[in-house]
């Protein structure tokens, strides 16, 4: 990454951001929001949600803001019925994979998924909702983990692995199938790696991974992307 | 053979030798004994044929060869005597004593046995399988024979590497992986890139259920991809390559295992290849199992040892492939191709098949067709000689519906397409895909419902899981077929597959995501009557629905 | 030496062949199961400790492959195609035929363990379809009678045990 400037416009607005940025960055730096679930500045892109979907003139195709780095002249759109249609979807769609019932979630509330379903208005889904039934991992002495509310973002894989260094989770299976496991598959008791250093809860956007007896709004309670550059500026003194 | 060294111009002196070598039969019998003939019982026709030989005493005129496939599978096994190209079909090691004795002691060819259908290979333009079924893959010097290796061997002695990517850029090659990404400008990509090692990945995992043009040919003519892999790596400056086949393919793998090692037994593959100090060596690296590793990102994770799943572009694989360092990935019918090129120069390649589609395809024929096999066609042929010249037309007398073209992912095409000429950009407009080659031809027996379910669930079992779109949006539209061919539904549905489908396709990270929607919406376009009967009278006109739930019960 | 040291140690040399790179993951994995039939939960994890890597991430790469099997297979393995080929050829009703003589369900094995019924997506062997492998043995062009003959040759006299 150099210290070259790049100008270009999001939403019709300039902006100059240092090469490099990923337009999602350069957007949020300039007051403007791409929702998304996936991404969290201080963890390595993932691509996955699509929620950060934009348009680039020129180009037929989509792209996701989080991993397309910016570059010189490029005229961004961020907002259009199409946009918002996709996003709709994507969101109705992660509703109805897993057991998803504000209700009786920890996460109510706090949960970002929840939130960008009420700013995106989405009231319903098109699809028949899919309950799961997973069981819930309560065996470590205050971490939990119910994959029914897992979005599969993988932010708790990735916190754990590049800021706590020691890579206790990861994904067993693909496509449908795949859930978030602990070593190879353990109950969280018998996870022979993790530190319990609580991460995970904090990163995570809904309500899989909690505290137990802890609001999540107090676990959440920091910006969490603040959380993380402070972890990361700690590492580097 | 043992390990020598040897340069330049021993490759021209074996390629003389094993010409007065084989110059001395009159005859050559070719059996073929690949994956497809062998579970036919190949291996014990290849036995008899030797035995028939010896007991008549025809072993210094006639000598049998066992060789890749000819590309006639539904006819297997199948024999070819040269001179003339006799093509024996259904061999049994009975009748091998009696083609002995009739063709190579009297001199006159069984005509009852031989294969008739000429139209089979009279549209077909066999490039790529230029020595399939007709040298024996397990023998370097029969590949050299056929003018094998001598392409390297004039890229070493009379060209620069920019010589050699200009030829290619000329040729208008296009990647045969399915995208069709220029070849040339690939290369030009990976040399033009700073930093080094670089590496090649030779893409071999061939997951598209119904399709085995990579198998065969790796299977019949091994060296070509190695030669290809050689002359790339000299283009670009690469030391190391992987080749990552399917573990599925156990007989691919013991061949191209023999011949690398026999590539490196005379100094072809190594650190001093043919003494002029250009270093490359291959690897194999085995796949276990999954459709989305032939993706060009997830083959990269795969070949280091990490789950398959994709990763966003840029950074592009030219600039940061394995471990970070710029990296080559080619299918392997397109670094087949590649030896062609350069001997005969990227202009004569330029003028097969058609301007923006240049060169030949192979594809896998299967389904409802008279003649399923291996075919190589040149770009631009249409599909109706695919299918019904080629391809002879459906058997048993059914009727014709509709052909899928460009595996799971593809198209389902109806007869008013037929007149569309197979390219890239024709398959692409239509909703359909070039993919990895695979023609499914459907009679009137198959359900476009049931098809177009099939292959979702293909998709649903095969996504990586990493982007929403593809990972919670395919399995509620095979949820959706499920209760179309079970009597549940609504007519809505319709709308709701066709949106998730259009959003499946624009909104995935990968073209695995990107594709899977299409048997969806093709159906759609073209069958909509079919799902519309399904959904209204509850009614499935081939017969194929409906059934699950009463058995169940 | 038992077996299990033998096994144990043609594991290692395969280890040590691939210098312990954390790239060869996929060929370790690929040879254990060669050797150990399947790749159980130890299994892995000693994988991990030699390779020095998290155990999650090879049981991550151990489950997202279907080639590799986690459960012991059956003493005979029957596998068919569901490639689209054999699809189109109708190895679904072979399938069905299988599950209900033998009742057992695909991807299970019965429960003495004597007979694994498992699907494969595409074993290239298109212009043969049908295809339906029993053990090792590729049936070409298959029936429904065809291959339950055969699947009875290959138990012998043994009737399987059925849930």
């Amino acid at each position: 990454m150099g210290d070259a400037i790049v100008t270009l416009k999001i939403d019709g607005v300039e902006v100059h951001v240092p090469e490099g940025t990923m337009i999602l960055k350069a957007a949020k730096d300039n007051g403007i929001i791409i929702p998304t679930l996936c991404n969290l500045e201080g963890l390595t892109p993932y691509g996955g949600c699509r929620l950060c979907l934009v348009e680039i003139s020129g180009s037929p195709k989509l792209f996701a803001a989080c991993i397309t780095p910016v570059s010189s002249g490029m005229e961004v759109t961020t907002q259009s019925e199409k946009l918002k249609e996709y996003r709709k979807m994507a969101v109705q769609l992660l509703l109805a994979e897993k057991s998803h019932v504000c209700s009786v979630c920890v996460a109510n509330d706090h949960c970002e998924l929840q939130s960008l379903a009420n700013e995106l208005g989405v009231d319903h889904t098109m699809f028949e909702r899919n309950f799961t039934k997973e069981e819930i991992d309560s065996t470590h002495d205050f971490l939990v983990i119910d994959r029914n509310r897992c979005i599969l973002c993988t932010r708790c894989i990735r916190v754990c692995d590049e800021i706590e260094g020691v890579h206790t989770l990861d994904l067993r299976m693909r496509g449908k199938d795949a859930q978030i496991i602990m070593d190879l598959d353990n109950k969280w008791v018998n996870s022979c790696s993790c530190t319990s250093c609580r991460k995970c809860a904090k990163v995570c956007p809904v309500g899989a991974i909690y505290i137990e007896g802890e609001p999540v709004g107090h676990t959440k309670h920091k910006e969490i992307a603040e959380f993380i550059t402070e972890r990361r500026q700690r590492k580097c003194k | 053979m043992e390990a020598t060294s040897l340069n330049l111009a021993d490759i021209q002196k074996i390629a003389e030798q094993e010409v007065d070598f084989e110059r001395a039969y009159k005859y050559r019998i070719n059996v073929c004994c690949s994956s497809g003939c062998v579970p036919l019982g190949a291996l014990k026709v290849l036995k008899a044929f030797e035995d028939a030989v010896k007991e008549l005493g025809v072993e210094k005129e006639c000598k049998v060869a066992r060789t890749g496939c000819p590309g006639t599978c539904a006819v297997g096994p199948a024999v070819m005597i040269e001179p003339g190209d006799y093509l024996y079909q259904n061999v049994t090691p009975e009748k091998a004593r009696e083609i002995v004795r009739d063709h190579v002691v009297l001199g006159l060819p069984v005509k009852e046995m031989l294969y008739k259908n000429e139209a089979f290979y009279k549209k077909q333009q066999r490039l790529v399988l230029r020595n399939a079924g007709k040298i024996d893959p397990q023998r370097i010097q029969d590949y050299i024979a056929m003018g094998g290796y001598s392409a390297i061997v004039k890229c070493l002695a009379t060209m620069t590497p920019q010589g050699v990517i200009y030829e290619v850029s000329t040729s208008g090659l296009r990647g045969r992986g399915g995208a069709g990404f220029p070849t040339g400008q690939k290369w030009g990509l990976v040399a033009r890139a700073h930093s080094k090692p670089k590496y090649i990945v030779a893409n071999l995992d061939e997951g598209d259920p119904g399709v085995f043009a990579n198998r065969t040919l790796a299977e019949a003519d091994p060296h070509a991809i190695l030669e290809g892999m050689l002359i790339a790596a000299y283009a670009i400056g690469a030391e190391k390559g992987y080749l990552y086949i399917r573990s599925e393919y156990p007989l691919a793998i013991q061949t191209l295992q023999k011949a690398i090692a026999q590539a490196r037994s005379i100094s072809l593959l190594g650190d001093n290849i043919l003494e002029t100090g250009f270093k490359f060596d291959v690897e194999l690296r085995f796949g276990a199992g999954a459709f989305v590793a032939g993706e060009e990102t997830a083959i990269l994770a795969s070949v280091e040892g990490r789950r398959a799943m994709p990763r966003p572009r840029p950074p592009y694989p030219a600039n940061s492939g394995l471990w970070g360092k710029p990296t080559l990935i080619q299918n392997v019918e397109t670094l087949a191709n590649i030896p062609l090129i350069i001997q005969n120069g990227g202009v004569w390649f330029s003028k097969i098949g058609t301007p923006r589609c240049t060169g030949t395809k192979c594809f896998s024929l299967t389904g409802k067709t008279k003649n399923p096999g291996l075919i190589e066609v040149p770009m631009g042929i249409t599909l109706r000689e695919v299918v019904f010249d080629i391809g002879g037309g459906v058997p048993e007398g059914r009727k014709f519906k509709a052909v899928l073209v460009g595996g799971p992912s593809g198209g389902c095409l109806p007869d008013t397409l037929l007149e569309l000429p197979v390219d890239y950009d024709s398959l692409t407009r239509v909703g359909a895909i070039m993919g990895s080659g695979g023609i499914v031809v459907l009679d009137d027996k198959s359900c476009m419902v049931d098809t177009a379910k099939f292959f979702t669930e293909f998709c649903v079992d095969e996504s990586c899981g990493r982007c929403t779109p593809c990972r919670a949006g395919l399995i509620r539209i095979k949820e959706i077929f499920d209760g179309i061919t079970q009597g549940d539904a609504r007519v809505e549905d319709i709308t709701t597959l066709e949106k998730a489908g259009v959003y499946i396709r624009d909104a995935s990270l990968c073209g695995l995501g990107q594709t899977a929607p299409n048997p969806v919406l093709t159906t759609l376009r073209y069958f909509k009557d079919e799902y519309l009967e399904h959904i209204q009278d509850k009614k499935c006109r081939a017969g194929k629905c409906f059934k699950n739930k009463e058995e169940e019960v | 030496m038992s077996t299990d040291d033998k096994r144990r140690l043609a594991l290692e040399k395969s280890m040590k062949e691939h210098n312990y790179e954390e790239s060869a993951l996929l060929e370790i994995l690929h040879r254990a199961q060669e050797i150990y039939g399947y790749l159980d939960k130890e299994l892995l994890m000693d994988i991990a400790q030699s390779l020095h890597l998290p155990p999650s991430h090879v049981f991550g790469v151990a489950t997202f492959y279907s080639y590799f099997k986690l459960k012991r297979p059956g003493q005979h393995v029957i596998t068919g195609c569901l490639g689209t080929a054999c699809y189109v050829k109708g190895v679904d009703e072979i399938m069905r035929a299988i599950e209900k003589e033998y009742n057992i369900k695909r991807g299970e094995s019965t429960p003495d363990g004597k007979l694994s019924l498992l699907v494969t997506r595409c074993i290239g062997a298109c212009a043969m379809a049908p295809a339906i492998v029993v053990d090792d043995e590729m049936i070409a062009k298959a029936t429904k009678e065809v291959v339950l003959q055969k699947i009875k040759e290959v138990l012998g006299g043994d009737k399987p045990e059925s849930r």
